[in-house]
């Protein structure tokens, strides 16, 4: 049976100990379910790592198994070329945080591109090291209060704007790369789904609301997962053999304004305390804008 | 296949599986996570449309589908945290306030 077009049965089971409201978890039931049955899931250290398997529990109803914080891709290879061997067709899906994939496991997962294994590599980026207390990551966005980028008199928290991995991973040559947020879940399904089915290294970044780290109710993590794509923050597009596909937003000048999005968030708060710090809104937006820009020239030139 | 159960080893006189491997079997449902929650979610049945947003988006995945087609909440799991409230497109849940 299917609901909305995602399967009923659940691979991710109740019980695990993610913090309420938590985005990460949405995003692996749906990575599970895009899985299926027929898959072995690698996982990276992280939040999700942690709250899925206190032992001798575990949430997990698939095969799965943990390394070391950076490893995951290296693991996924090895279990790959085994699977090659015997000539057995199950999926191999790699699972990280932002920082095992932008940071510590960068190497591992651009080596295991380069060689072109057959598997998927899936990262759900909540945009800090949340799991050690809200640490700034290489995807940590501009302007982003985290413990280690403080906000104060001198700061504007966070000064340098996120790593563009989905590109450097379509650099490698991969086949299929693509940007979804669990705001847009069923298509967010669809993109994990053609990247498990499409053969060689894929790459599906998931952007991933998480309430304690960035400061926000609990009941808003859909909606700003959602407000993240409207407002351009996030666009959710396809590399497909190296051409880009724009999915939303379409239209950049009803983008929604940036201020909707960073005011649901409290790592935003000292863009708005005491007064409107309307310089630095501004460069973002007009960052945000330019980024939406070149997407769709890419895609208007077929690239 | 190796079978887990038959090479187990003692440390600290607990017995645990080489390599800790434990049987994919989601048994972190022994935990009941309802007891973090400090909001409760009460669904309207006669509003519900049964469109199954708030079975797709719920992090716990402790919704489930009834027989006659609309969803009910695992309250033995739910911590509350009031997406399902948030994202219902007919507004049938609510949230309300624990109480002893």
């Amino acid at each position: 049976m299917a609901i909305m077009g995602l399967p009923e049965e659940e691979y991710f089971s109740y019980g695990h100990r993610a913090c309420a409201g938590c985005g990460a978890a949405t995003a692996l039931r749906l990575i599970t379910k895009a899985a299926g049955r027929n898959s072995i899931l690698v996982e990276s250290t992280g939040c999700i790592e942690v709250v899925s398997t206190p032992y001798p529990e575990t949430a997990w109803k698939l095969p799965w198994i943990h390394g070391a914080f950076e490893n995951a891709a290296s693991i996924a290879s090895g279990i790959e070329a085994a699977l090659k061997y015997s000539g057995e067709n199950t999926k191999v899906i790699a699972i990280g945080g932002d920082g095992a994939t932008y940071d510590i496991g960068f190497g591992h997962l651009s080596g295991a591109f380069e060689r072109g294994h057959d598997f998927t590599y899936i990262c759900y980026d909540n945009e800090a090291y949340m799991n050690t207390g809200i640490q700034r990551s290489g995807s940590t966005p501009y302007g982003a209060y985290t413990t280690t980028s403080p906000s104060g008199k001198k700061s504007i928290g966070k000064e340098e704007w996120k790593k563009d991995l989905v590109h450097i991973l379509a650099a490698h040559g991969s086949p299929y790369v693509a940007n979804a947020s669990i705001g847009y879940a069923t298509d967010a399904f669809k993109k994990l789904k053609t990247a498990i089915e499409t053969e060689g290294p894929t790459f599906v970044n998931l952007f991933a609301t998480c309430p304690t780290g960035w400061r926000s109710a609990t009941e808003k993590s859909i909606e700003i997962a959602k407000l993240a794509v409207d407002t351009g923050v996030c666009p959710l597009y396809e590399i497909i053999d190296g051409k880009h596909k724009l999915g939303r937003p379409k239209d950049i000048d009803k983008l929604k304004p940036l201020e909707e999005y960073l005011k649901l968030q409290g790592r935003y708060r000292h863009l708005f305390r005491p007064e409107k710090n309307k310089e630095t809104i501004e460069f973002m937006e007009n960052r945000v804008r330019k980024n939406l820009e070149n997407l769709l020239k890419y895609e208007e030139c077929g690239l | 296949m190796i079978d887990f159960e038959k090479v187990k080893l003692k440390v600290n006189d607990k017995e645990i599986t080489i390599g800790c491997v434990l049987e994919s079997n989601g048994s972190t449902a022994n935990l009941k996570t309802g007891a973090w929650r400090s909001k409760r979610p009460v669904v309207d049945f006669d509003k519900c449309i049964g469109c199954g947003t708030c079975w797709m988006l719920c992090p716990e995945g402790c919704i489930s589908k009834r027989e006659d087609g609309k969803f009910e909440i695992d309250l033995d799991y739910c911590k509350g945290c009031g997406i399902c409230a948030n994202e219902c497109p007919v507004k049938c849940i609510k949230m309300i306030m624990e109480e002893k």
